[in-house]
């Protein structure tokens, strides 16, 4: 909905040849160092860096003491561990096979969440996974990760078997179900997971610049009933940012939920 | 959606489609991930592991500390008043067998005093019997003798006449009573 009315709007403004609109462009940065003319380290690159960086800088400070009676900094770490580690890992995946899990679903969540936030702290503004390449990297990786633990317990017929013949099913729908399921389970779990967090990030940011931008450009070159509608517009802009910090939390959690359900599915004894 | 994306990167001026990815992004994306995973299940996840185990144990530690004193103090209690119930039970008995040692006691007492009673009416009524046999014995011989003397006096006098007759019996009957007299005298 909101890519389609912000592609028509960038469309028609485009065609109109004033407002500068916001559209695919916006997230073609310029490289922050260039490297022999073309590409280069662009401002995503160094985003994922530093989410990187913050994630393990702080979970690193808050397990070190390891004390019995946690202060505030070990607290929040824990808590923020515990989060995903209880509620996504132990109730998802079942206490007897989560652990070894855990580091791998708390690190899809935090970076993930780290990195959609960026979208809204000030001065960095832009959402690591609204360049597309790095949600497809994270949504292969889980691809990979949820068949490779099923193949691993299952060997590849019986996981395939698993995946892809449901139970309590009379053989006689099996030409039918059975190509569904290998399409349902297989193929496009990685395309949603992907597209899902891509999506969102992008059209997100693609809204906040429509109201930051189409605020600035109503007050600078409107005028009259732009005076109103660009302060407006803004006003909105905040709003919006709102509802996007609570888009970026949720994205994170449902990517980290269903690589979690998807491990749980192949790790399952009965589809 | 996607084909509207589509549509709109197609009709966006110069960007090309969002939907194509550059290739570094993804390999970048995969190795900064992969340090960061290794990282974080290298240092943070086995301490926070720790902790929550140390942490878990010690409350379950605590607990099972409570749970054994207070296993502790129940039997202590159960103990107590098991001694106190023996006391009571104890103390009731002896109190029964005192009851029991008394009664035995006085009944034994009657039964004497009833023996020693019976005992002293016994003798008593023997020791009457003795005086009696024995006054009855020397009374018959007293008789034997004064009968004896009183023939000797009256055959010695040579009962001539009626008036000495008659003065013999009398003196003999003065001595009779004199004698009854000095007799009753000692025995009052």
């Amino acid at each position: 909905m909101i890519i389609a009315a912000s592609a028509t709007i960038a469309a028609e403004s485009s065609s109109e040849g004033g407002f500068p609109a916001p559209g695919p462009h916006t997230f073609e940065l310029p490289a922050v160092f260039p490297w022999h003319g073309a590409e280069g380290v662009t401002k995503p690159m160094l985003q994922l860096v530093l989410a990187a960086i913050l994630v393990f800088g702080f979970f690193y400070l808050a397990s070190r003491k390891r004390a019995l009676v946690p202060g505030k900094l070990q607290f929040a770490g824990e808590g923020a561990y515990g989060f995903v580690r209880n509620s996504v890992g132990r109730d998802i995946i079942g206490s007897h096979d989560f652990a070894k899990f855990v580091p791998y679903l708390v690190t899809v969540f935090f970076f993930i969440l780290v990195n959609n936030l960026f979208a809204s702290v000030p001065f960095i503004q832009f959402p690591t996974f609204s360049r597309a390449g790095m949600a497809y990297a994270l949504a292969g990786m889980s691809w990979l990760i949820y068949n490779g633990v099923g193949i691993h317990k299952h060997g590849l017929v019986g996981y395939l078997k698993l995946q892809c013949v449901p139970s309590g099913v009379s053989p006689a729908m099996y030409p039918l179900l059975v190509p569904l399921e290998f399409f349902s389970n297989i193929l496009v779990r990685p395309v949603t997971l992907a597209l899902r967090l891509f999506c969102n990030m992008f059209a997100g940011h693609i809204l906040l610049v429509l109201f930051s931008t189409g605020g600035l450009y109503l007050i600078e070159h409107v005028g009259g009933i732009g005076y109103v509608a660009g302060p407006l517009a803004w006003v909105l802009a905040i709003l919006v940012s709102f509802l996007e910090i609570l888009v970026q939390f949720l994205q994170a959690y449902v990517f980290t939920l269903l690589n979690a359900m998807y491990i749980q599915g192949a790790l399952a004894d009965e589809h | 959606m996607k084909s509207l994306l589509i549509v709109a990167a197609s009709e966006g001026e110069g960007g090309h489609n969002p939907l194509i990815p550059e290739w570094i992004e993804i390999v970048l994306a995969l190795v900064v991930f992969a340090i960061l995973f290794f990282a974080i299940k290298k240092f943070v996840a086995p301490n926070f592991e720790k902790t929550f185990a140390e942490r878990t144990q010690a409350i379950e530690g605590g607990i099972a500390a409570a749970a054994t004193k207070q296993a502790e103090a129940d039997a202590k209690l159960a103990e107590l008043e098991q001694q106190l119930a023996d006391a009571r039970h104890e103390a009731a008995r002896i109190r029964e067998e005192a009851r029991e040692q008394g009664a035995a006691i006085v009944a034994e007492m009657r039964e004497q005093a009833q023996a020693e009673s019976t005992r002293i009416v016994e003798h008593g009524k023997a020791q009457i019997e003795a005086e009696r046999q024995q006054a009855v014995t020397s009374l018959r011989a007293e008789v034997g003798a004064l009968a004896t003397g009183l023939a000797g006096r009256i055959v010695g006098e040579s009962l001539e006449d009626d008036a000495r007759q008659s003065r013999v019996v009398e003196r003999f009957l003065a001595e009779l009573e004199t004698a009854d007299a000095s007799d009753a005298g000692k025995d009052a």
